[in-house]
Order: structure tokens, then sequence, then C-alpha cells
């Protein structure tokens, strides 16, 4: 439900992705937020608690995929202005990659 | 020489390397390949006098894509599917070498396989770009084409005299390596290698490039290597490859690598741009950045010659 809701928003486009901006931070109940954009994830590293959610919002003309090098999760191809949400419930480093571009890759350390 | 002087020669040299245009034709004889003109061979006797056209390349045809460089993927897709139709001397293979959809949806896949089935040729053969395994379960492809490998994603079968060998190198990506082929699908082309005399003419096909053009963008497949090795030992091996959206040629020794326009969209030459995302020229530009890549089989020699044409 969770995951269905993101990616609407997602859909909304970039006003709703500048809403996020403003209210998202590290510390706020809807969590960290990470922009992919030029190939790249942005923070390549973010923190953050255990229970509250990571979003990747991709804003490139080119589709990504946000995927755990473990296999823990795996986004599916978001176009452009599509989100994904996923919330860690252990601590530890969990390494990220998109699929469709290897080069790209992201740390999220959950503490 | 600074680094950016380094960095400017590679990029040139890579310029230099990317054919566009009308098309070229590739004639190999005593162990050379000869760049002919397009349009010059067709001035002569034609491509049907140099050889029997063998099959057509088609790659990345990204139905579903319908951004500014191209709002139209299935009208391009369907031009080349009528300049196939059209040739006079039918090739009786078609070869997709990946990135059939844009996001893996199934309604992308159904859409595709409709357009493709229109090809009058009676064989279509495939391998999966990682725009089809982009899927949370990797299996929208699978369910589709996945039934001549057994949904390993790499099989061999033989045609005319020459062996086919299609391979996958998007199903098992590490973080920030270039793609790869895997143990299991090595030794598996190893093995199947070893049934053939190096006579037989090869060709071997997978989505990302089999050699690397551009690392940073990921434009490799980084145990390539130990394929090549199998492969030096026969006389006419042709290695074919989708993903970069642009011609790139290559020979090493009796090794012709050749990269394929896509039907859908150019892409940035090498380090041209912040990434490999899709490259917007004006309307009346891009029929002759996309289109199709056909193979003919020579007599005397016994090997392959290829051919591209714009849409």
């Amino acid at each position: 439900m969770r995951r269905r809701a993101t990616r609407l928003l997602g859909h909304l486009g970039l006003a709703t992705v500048c809403l996020l901006s403003v209210t998202a931070s590290a510390d706020s109940p809807s969590g960290v937020r990470v922009l992919i954009r030029d190939f790249m994830f942005s923070p390549m590293e973010v923190r953050t608690a255990v229970g509250s959610p990571v979003t990747w919002v991709n804003q490139d003309d080119e589709p990504h995929t946000v995927v755990s090098d473990t296999g823990l999760f795996r986004s599916g191809a978001l176009d452009t202005g599509m989100a994904y949400t996923f919330t860690f419930d252990k601590p530890g480093t969990y390494h990220v990659i998109c699929t469709i571009h290897p080069q790209m890759t992201a740390t999220v350390i959950v503490e | 020489m600074t680094d950016d002087q380094a960095l400017r020669g590679r990029r040139n040299a890579l310029k230099c390397m990317a054919y566009g245009g009308a098309g070229t034709l590739f004639v190999l004889a005593g162990g050379v390949f000869t760049p002919i003109d397009l349009a010059v061979a067709a001035d002569s006797k034609g491509p049907a006098a140099i050889g029997k056209p063998l099959f057509v390349q088609i790659s990345d045809t990204h139905i579903g894509f319908a951004k500014d460089a191209n709002p139209d993927v299935n009208g391009t897709l369907n031009r080349a599917i009528d300049l196939v139709n059209g040739m006079t001397d039918q090739p009786a293979l078609v070869i997709h070498t990946g990135d059939i959809t844009h996001l893996s949806k199934p309604e992308e896949f159904d859409l595709a396989q409709q357009y493709l089935s229109r090809l009058r040729t009676t064989e279509l053969h495939t391998t999966p770009g990682e725009h089809d395994t982009a899927d949370a379960t990797v299996s929208e492809y699978f369910k589709r084409f996945g039934s001549a490998s057994h949904n390993r994603g790499y099989y061999s079968f033989d045609h005319a005299g020459v062996h086919f060998i299609s391979l996958t190198n998007v199903l098992n990506f590490k973080a920030g390596s270039l793609a790869s082929l895997g143990d299991e699908q090595l030794a598996w082309v190893t093995e199947d290698l070893n049934a053939r005399s190096s006579s037989t003419p090869i060709v071997v096909f997978a989505h990302m490039p089999l050699w690397t053009i551009y690392e940073p963008w990921g434009w490799g497949t980084g145990d390539a290597g130990q394929l090549m090795d199998q492969l030096r030992r026969f006389g006419s091996v042709t290695v074919l490859n989708g993903h970069i959206h642009q011609i790139v040629q290559k020979v090493e020794g009796n090794v012709t690598f050749h990269t394929a326009r896509s039907t859908a969209y150019p892409q940035p030459v090498a380090g041209t741009a912040p990434g490999p995302g899709p490259l917007k020229v004006p309307a009346d530009q891009l029929p002759a950045m996309l289109g199709v890549t056909s193979v003919s089989q020579l007599q005397h020699p016994r090997s392959l010659a290829l051919s591209d044409a714009t849409l």
C-alpha cells in the first residue's frame, strides 16, 4: 500500500517532488529522500534510523532501478518522476545499485 | 600528456570509431575486413552479388519510450520491419539484441510481440537487455522469450552452416562494475564451442558490448576476455551487440565486433554527455541515426559480411 502511494506521488511530477524536498528531512516522519539525477544517486550515502523509510525519486529522462545488492529489495523500473520507498527494519550498512546502470551505486547506513 | 589531453585524445579516437551515415558493408577476404560504402556496393552488383543475406539484426526498440528524443518508437520500429520485409532476397533470421521494451511492462512486451510478429522471416531470436529485466520479478521477458533458452537466457543454434550463440550479460550485475556473463554461462559456452570445428563461422550476440567501449558508462562486459579466449581459434567470428544506440566497430584478428543502432532513439558518443541517456536531435536528422544491420554469407571464403541501413 505504501509503495503504491509513493508511486502515485511520483506520477504527480516535479511539483510534488519540490514539496517533498521541503517537508522531508532525515528527522521527519516521511524519512530520508534520495534523488536520482544525471545517472547518480544523490547523496551517495545516507543515514537513517530503523523503521524510518528511505525514498528514492528518479529525476532523469532515463529509467533507473533501486536494487539491494543482497536481494533485500528490488524496485522495478522507475521512469521519470517515479519514486520507490523501502523501510529498513535492521541496523547495518546496505549497498544499492541501479541494475540498468550498475556503475550507479549508493550506501544506506541504518542506525 | 596531461590527463585532460589524454581524455580528449581518447574521445576523438572513440568518435573516429563510430560510423554514421547511410551504412557500411564489410567484406572479409583473406582474413582482412574491407569496408565498402553501402551506396558503392549497391551501385555495382548489389549486396546480393556479394553474398546471400543471412540475417538481420535489430536492436533497442524500447517499446514504451515516449519522450522528446523519439515520441513515436512504435512508428520507427514498424518502419524497420517494413524495411526488412521489403528486402528482395529475404534473410531467414532476425536477431533482436535486446531492450525490446523500455520499462519491462507486460503491455510493452505485448505490443512489441505484436509488431515483431509482422516480420516475414521465419525465425526471431532474442537476448534480453537490462531494460527487459527491470521488472521487480525479472519474469516478463522470460514469460515471452524464455523458451529458446529454457529460461536461462543463453542458448545456441545452427543455420546455413553458421553457429549462433545467444548470450545474456544483463542478469549478473555487481555494484560499480561492468556487465558480466558469469561463471556458469562461461562454462556452458566453452563446452558449446569445444564441439565445433575451427572452420565453422561463429556469430555471438548479447545486449551489452562484449568489449569495453567506455567503462565510466558501463559500456563493456568485465569477463568477456574469457569468452574471447575461446573464440580466438575460429576463422570467422562476428560479435554483435546493442545497448549503445550507435554503430561502433572493431576488428581483432578474425573477430569482428559490431554494435547496432537503435530503432528508437540515438545516444551520445561516449564521454560527450553526463550519462548515456536519450540524445535529442532535430526530427529531420532522427531517421539517419536509427537503423538495422543485415549480415550476408559469403561462399568464397566462407565468412560473413555486415551492412547497416538507416531508417
